[in-house]
């Protein structure tokens, strides 16, 4: 089959590899129709997440239809049509029972050396480090799917790929970043990062009922998205993002802020994000946290941080003395995807919400290198590929 | 909805281009040459008529080995515009050695200057490539997606649409007009 494989930094090729196959008797094998590029692909891409290899599938936003089973799978049958989450769960390990799905304790086949690095391991993840088990991804023609009676969404069939594909990740992650604040009709929400996380994060504020909703990048394009959403944009390269914050808060500070940015924060005229990326360039630091310094200073007393953005290892100068008097409460993690997922599918189906509006760009998968560099440079206003095998 | 075919000219199934590796061949070139600049300053002076230089080449080894790190980042166009800079730089200091010294440090210094003005050129194609590559939105205003609310309903409609929603405990935080307490007493609302 073909898949996009990782040789190194920067490099990702379509080649031609062996079908996966039934390993063990909880597998399913589906035919994938369709997956997208993720923002934390890029950090694979740009090789800031440790333990890849050349030679692994990326990829862990896809959805197909089964083409096989293993003798223990139950819940599944041939010709279903199904989304992947990005987090597998077995759905039997204590913290699988308390939602905790990214957290689960049997999905990681490397744990030893997830116990080493993270102290417990966290769950499995599709195309992603072999410190997640480095189970091949879904940029591929067809995935082999570990313990699939837990590790799938149901599609109806009145849902378009376009419409189910982001209940996957993107969509759960924007959503579990705004349920992480608890939002308040009395809210004024910021939001780092108007990339495909952050749209989602911004649509989520918006139904869980924020009064405000504050989006905060760059790049015209992504502010015109995530205006349309309701959100109110601040582009950080044209004016002083604490200072508007504050006038639109009335002084205050954001109740919460999502950090929908993570590790490679972009390099501004700011003297912190520079000497973060001569710290990172040579090995002294793996992460540029400038968000998370900037949400820490400008969250309201009492506020909440919630963290979807992903971080990779060490982050320098985070002014926890100022988290520590504000009072300030931390929420992050990996997306517990299939603990929203049955809600979201219901809201997807009721008309409240329709991911696809974050699209820009479709193209096969031949043509999928390609486009991981048409994403990293943002060039043709690209903010979400997705990619049909 | 743009097609991919528009946007990818070359070899669509790797991202990798020629141009990226031969600007991480001249990272790895840097470190080298930074390196030997500032391990033995001294017999690169002799070599290239700049005795009693070795402290500026060892500066030129310290900007070398920045370059070189920096080249091989995932950022690389900068770090080549700085090497074209560098070259410069150090063809001026080469001709500087062609005045001095002897016949066999001049040949030395001429055969440096004309490495280094084809590395030059190299470096030259290298960074205006990569620059044309790596730009983003290759000079063009970002497209208007404003039409793009994603609720079929519309903004106002969708607004507070999931108050159905039940935070999960865990998740919960004081809700912003809670009472205040009052030496351990709730104060009337």
């Amino acid at each position: 089959m073909k898949a996009l494989v990782w040789h190194g930094k920067m490099d990702i090729r379509c080649d031609t590899i062996p079908d996966p196959e039934i390993e063990d008797p909880k597998d399913a094998i589906i035919k994938v129709t369709s997956c997208a590029i993720c923002g934390s692909d890029l950090h694979l891409f740009h090789n800031y997440i440790p333990a890849m290899k050349p030679g692994d599938v990326v990829g862990h936003e896809m959805m197909g239809e089964v083409v096989e089973t293993g003798s223990a799978v139950s819940k599944l049958s041939k010709g279903d049509r199904i989304v992947i989450p990005f987090t597998i769960n077995c759905d039997e390990c204590d913290q699988c029972r308390r939602g905790n799905y990214s957290l689960c304790e049997r999905s990681n086949r490397n744990k030893p050396m997830a116990d080493k690095v993270f102290g417990h391991a966290t769950a499995g993840l599709f195309g992603y480090t072999h410190l997640t088990g480095g189970y091949q991804g879904g940029q591929a023609e067809y995935l082999r799917v570990p313990f699939a009676d837990g590790t799938h969404i149901k599609v109806p069939d009145s849902l378009t790929d376009e419409q189910a594909l982001f209940l996957g990740d993107i969509f759960p992650t924007g959503w579990q970043a705004a349920v992480q604040c608890d939002i308040q009709p009395t809210d004024i929400v910021a939001i780092w990062g108007a990339g495909p996380v952050g749209q989602m994060a911004i649509r989520s504020a918006i139904l869980l009922g924020a009064k405000q909703v504050v989006s905060i990048d760059r790049l015209p394009e992504r502010l015109s998205m995530a205006e349309a959403g309701g959100a109110i944009p601040i582009n950080f390269e044209d004016e002083s993002v604490i200072e508007r914050l504050n006038d639109l808060t009335g002084g205050k500070g954001p109740d919460k802020c999502i950090d929908c940015v993570g590790l490679e924060a972009h390099v501004s005229s700011h003297l912190d994000s520079m000497i973060d990326r001569v710290k990172q360039m040579t090995m002294l630091e793996s992460d540029r946290p400038h968000v998370l310094r900037e949400m820490i200073y400008v969250c309201r007393g009492g506020g909440v941080l919630s963290i979807p953005g992903v971080y990779g290892g060490l982050v320098d100068k985070i002014p926890f003395g100022v988290a520590m008097n504000k009072g300030l409460t931390f929420r992050m993690g990996q997306t517990h995807v299939r603990r929203w997922t049955d809600d979201l599918t219901r809201r997807i189906e009721e008309g409240q919400i329709d991911p696809s509006f974050v699209i820009t760009h479709k193209a096969s998968l031949e043509e999928g290198p390609g486009m991981y560099r048409v994403f990293e440079q943002k060039n043709d206003s690209c903010i979400k590929v997705m990619l049909r095998p | 909805m743009n097609n991919a075919s528009t946007l990818v000219t070359s070899r669509p199934d790797r991202s990798l281009t020629v141009t990226d590796r031969v600007a991480r061949g001249l990272g790895w070139f840097s470190l080298g040459l930074g390196l030997a600049e500032i391990v033995a300053p001294g017999r690169l002076g002799r070599a290239l008529g700049l005795e009693g230089k070795e402290t500026l080449l060892r500066a030129y080894g310290g900007r070398e080995i920045g370059a070189g790190i920096w080249a091989l980042s995932d950022t690389p166009a900068p770090a080549i515009w700085a090497r074209v800079a560098g070259d410069l730089v150090d063809l001026g200091t080469l001709a500087a050695g062609l005045r001095g010294g002897g016949d066999d440090q001049r040949r030395n210094a001429f055969i440096a200057l004309a490495a280094v003005g084809g590395i030059t050129l190299v470096d030259l194609l290298t960074a205006m490539k990569l620059s044309a590559e790596t730009s983003e939105n290759k000079g063009e205003k970002g497209r208007d997606y404003s039409d793009r609310s994603g609720f079929p309903g519309g903004v106002a409609k969708a607004r507070g649409a999931a108050r159905d929603f039940r935070t999960p405990p865990e998740y919960r935080a004081a809700p912003a007009e809670e009472p205040r307490r009052v030496s351990g007493e709730l104060e009337p609302a």
